[in-house]
């Protein structure tokens, strides 16, 4: 789909190039993720690609047809651009931004409406609450949603995303993250994602490209980058804990078990009592009669409580993830809400089953002896 | 909106009221012949006439040349030109305003033209100072990113950088109106006529009401239009 | 070449009149800090007081210098005086507008920190606020100086003296050298001002950073 061949970028006056004969290719529906420290050509790769720069040499295919020979304004509009820094446009009411790519393309009226309503809520915004509003009236978390929504406005088969998750808190990240995750498996884009932190190339790629002033030094599936390594650059990259980046590769329904310790609104005190015994984290979760979670209950709650039937006896759920969010997710709710497990729910919100610590470690381990 | 409106309208409305009623008073109880003689509501009236000719035709070629000139040097290619150029109107500005009409007077001689050709130049310079400035201060990632999603040079022009700079150019409008204003009531020393020449000829005949007459319609005008072009200013900047 | 030959000719002339604008300039100006700032300082500490005092600056501002001199005259008579009165009145709005906002907007922070380590208003005024403001005062010094050069031009014409003079003069005798003698003389005392001010005010900046 994206095929770059010797791409060499000099900037006028300076002597190194930002980026040196760098040879690339993505297949369609792929995440290509560039990682690598600050200045090493990421950015500087992204827009060659758009033609935002030209290349110093070297060549850029895309969908086999030599970039160079394209109308520039043609490429830009099927390649959906997020930039570093958001880059919204300040006059431009949120609908107004998103829209702006359909419109260049003089879709009607009605279905640009449509097509942005639905991207706000596709980012989690309310189209009616923030689509009126100006840029300026919303947090940067917000924004950067927003930026996502616009490059995908006019759903083009490729997006650029220039390290989109930057201007945000480390739980909205990994939220972004996931959603990003779980968005890109229904649209199956052929995206390049820049970042430098390896933690969210492990996580988001599919195949990582790691750069050191603007050469390619490894490109691999993140379990080979953190398997073999290749040098000590990628090595120090990725770090000395290995097997616990190695979280960030597994989502928490490969590993979910049968045995989930959920027990219907009306189960009798002693029955709980027993079933409280059984389990591993001495805890059970109460499930209602359509599937989704209600409550927990502990030795503690069953002790001090009055009550015969589990929906009297149950205590509010402190915090879940959702089936698609990696071990690391899981394991940093855990340390969050202090607990030895962590409830797992689906995208509709259905109880899915229950995370342990045990099973995380055990997930280490055994990449360990793996080894 | 009919009250938005009024409320816009009621400071036009009063000072164009106070400025018929400084005619009407001064025409109808004049302190002398000689007051008598002078402010009647033909010469009144033309001085006018003249003052606002003055404004308008410099200020509608200032506006045509500066907006788009400024526009020219902001492009990638002339950042250079644009910078140097951006200098030399900083110290054209600085000059006074009579100083400029004197110099052109010595150039040009007396008369309307002259005056229209001196007011026209220096108002260019607000004008085309701030249009620069504004595209200048548009965030480059926002052009970036403009450019980035597929819009033409002149879209990203028209749809991107006009709009974010709109405040700043009609701020720069704004300053060159009431520097033109001003000016255009020093233009009867080159013999330019408006309403400079009853404040001027009031004191050199030493009849204070002529000169009262001349002050207080020049005033009221240049506040007038600092008000209407101040009120544009705000109502376009809903974003920020 | 003309303009020159008159400069040698009328030499002492001219520097007289070149010095007789300087005094106009530096007392108006100087007045117009004593009491600016003062008054800039005072709206601070009231929001109704200042919307009203800025108001009718911006709108005395917008009225043309030679209707404010003619406006003066009735009350003050022809000569330095009203001269004085006009050139002082101008320059008192960008400085007074100046002081209010560099004043105003200092983070809140920094006076909260101030109040904080047990300062007093007075202390807090003068070592605080008024320091940080400088560079903002200054800029309005710089506005106000540049424009009194040529308001006082202007009131030359009602026996000011000064430059102004010279154009005025020229024209009325049609003496082209003297009109471009006073011209030039006039814009190079602006310029100058605005550089040499523009200059200490960048320093300011500078200094206010580390
Ligand atoms: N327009 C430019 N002119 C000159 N040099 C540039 C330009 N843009 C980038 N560079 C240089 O090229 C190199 C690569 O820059 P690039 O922006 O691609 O880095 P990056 O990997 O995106 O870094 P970061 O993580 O900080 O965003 C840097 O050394 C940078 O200084
Ligand atoms: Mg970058």
């Amino acid at each position: 789909m994206i095929r770059l061949e010797n791409l060499t970028k000099q900037f006028p006056g300076m002597d190194r190039l930002a980026v040196n004969k760098l040879n690339l290719e993505v297949g369609k529906g792929e995440v290509c993720v560039l990682v690598g420290p600050s200045g090493c050509g990421k950015t500087t790769t992204m827009k060659m690609i758009n033609r935002l720069c030209e290349p110093t040499d070297g060549k850029i295919y895309v969908d086999g047809q030599d970039t160079s020979k394209m109308n520039p304004i043609k490429l830009r509009l099927d390649i959906g651009y997020v930039i570093q820094q958001i880059g919204l446009f300040p006059h431009m009411t949120i609908n107004d931004n998103v829209a702006t790519v359909p419109k260049e393309k003089k879709w009607p009226k009605e279905k640009i409406k449509k097509r942005t309503a639905e991207l706000l809520e596709l980012v989690g915004l309310d189209p009616r609450e923030h689509g009126g509003r100006y840029p300026s009236g919303l947090s940067g978390g917000q924004q950067q949603r927003v930026g996502i929504a616009r490059a995908l406005a006019a759903d083009p088969p490729i997006m650029l995303m220039d390290e989109p998750f930057a201007a945000v808190d480390r739980i909205t990240r990994s939220r972004l993250q996931n959603e990003f995750l779980r968005l890109q498996r229904e649209l199956n884009k052929t995206i390049i994602f820049v970042t430098h932190d390896i933690d969210e190339a492990i996580k988001m790629g599919d195949r990582i490209a790691v750069l050191r002033e603007g050469k390619l030094i490894q490109y691999d599936e993140p379990g080979k980058i953190l398997s073999e390594p290749a040098g000590d650059f990628v090595a120090n990259l990725v770090g000395r804990n290995r097997s616990i980046k190695r979280l960030h590769l597994i989502r928490a329904h490969e590993i979910l078990e049968e045995e989930h310790w959920g027990v219907p609104l009306d189960t009798p005190r002693e029955e709980i009592k027993e079933r409280i015994e059984e389990s591993v984290i001495s805890t059970v979760m109460v499930i209602d009669e359509k599937g989704y979670l209600k409550g927990i209950i502990g030795r503690r709650a069953i002790e001090e409580k009055e009550g015969e039937k589990a929906e009297d006896l149950m205590e509010e759920v402190p915090d879940n993830v959702t089936d698609d969010a990696t071990l690391n997710d899981a394991l940093s709710v855990m340390l969050e809400i202090g607990e030895g497990y962590v409830p797992v729910v689906d995208a509709d919100g259905l109880f899915r089953g229950t995370l342990t610590l045990n099973t995380l470690l055990d997930q280490v381990r055994s990449d360990k002896s793996a080894k | 909106m009919l009250n938005r409106i009024l409320k816009f309208l009621i400071v036009p409305i009063l000072l164009v009221g106070m400025g018929i009623g400084v005619v009407i008073y001064v025409v109808e109880n004049p302190t002398d012949s000689m007051v008598a003689r002078m402010l009647t509501y033909d010469f009144i009236i033309s001085s006018m006439e003249k003052h606002l000719l003055m404004v308008f035709v410099s200020m509608l070629g200032a506006i045509a040349v500066g907006v788009p000139v400024g526009i020219m040097l902001s492009r990638p290619s002339f950042y250079y030109v644009g910078k140097v150029i951006e200098n030399v109107v900083n110290v054209g500005q600085t000059v006074p305003s009579l100083a400029i009409l004197a110099l052109f007077f010595t150039f040009l001689g007396l008369g309307f033209n002259t005056a229209v050709f001196a007011l026209w130049l220096y108002s260019i310079l607000p004008i085309l100072r701030n249009t620069f400035a504004g595209i200048m201060s548009v965030q480059p990632e926002v052009v970036e990113s403009a450019k980035g999603m597929g819009m033409s040079p002149w879209r990203v022009l028209s749809k991107i950088e006009l709009p974010i700079a709109y405040p700043i150019i009609i701020a720069g409008i704004r300053t060159a109106i009431v520097i033109n204003v001003g000016t255009a009531t020093l233009a009867t020393f080159i013999g330019a006529g408006g309403l400079g020449d009853m404040i001027v000829t009031g004191i050199s005949v030493r009849r204070e009401m002529v000169t009262f007459t001349g002050a207080a319609l020049s005033a009221l005008l240049a506040i007038l239009l600092d008000y209407i072009i101040g009120r544009i200013e705000k109502n376009l900047v809903r974003w920020s | 070449m003309e303009v020159i030959d008159y400069f040698i000719r009328r030499q002492s002339m001219v520097m007289e009149l070149f010095w007789e604008h300087m005094y106009l300039i530096v007392v108006a100006v100087g007045i117009a800090v004593a009491v600016g700032v003062i008054l800039g300082i005072i709206i601070t500490y009231n929001r109704t007081l200042a919307q009203g005092v800025l108001i009718v600056c911006q709108v005395l501002m917008t009225i043309p210098s030679i209707a404010m001199l003619g406006l003066l005259l009735p009350f003050f008579g022809i000569g330095f005086t009203t001269g004085m009165l006009a050139l002082v009145l101008y320059s008192l709005l960008p400085i007074v507008r100046n002081t209010h906002s560099g004043i105003i907007e200092i983070d809140k922070a920094i006076i909260e920190a101030a109040t904080g380590m047990g300062m007093n208003e007075w202390r807090k005024l003068t070592r605080i606020k008024l320091p940080l403001a400088l560079p903002v005062i200054m800029a309005g010094i710089r506005t106000a100086t540049v424009m009194v050069v040529g308001i006082g031009a202007i009131a030359s014409y009602i026996g000011a003296g000064g430059l102004g003079q010279l154009i005025f003069n020229g024209i009325s005798r049609t003496n082209p050298p003297m009109i471009i003698t006073g011209a030039i003389f006039i814009s190079i005392i602006a310029v100058g001002f605005d550089l040499i001010l523009g200059w200490s005010e960048r320093r300011l900046h500078v200094a206010g950073r580390d």
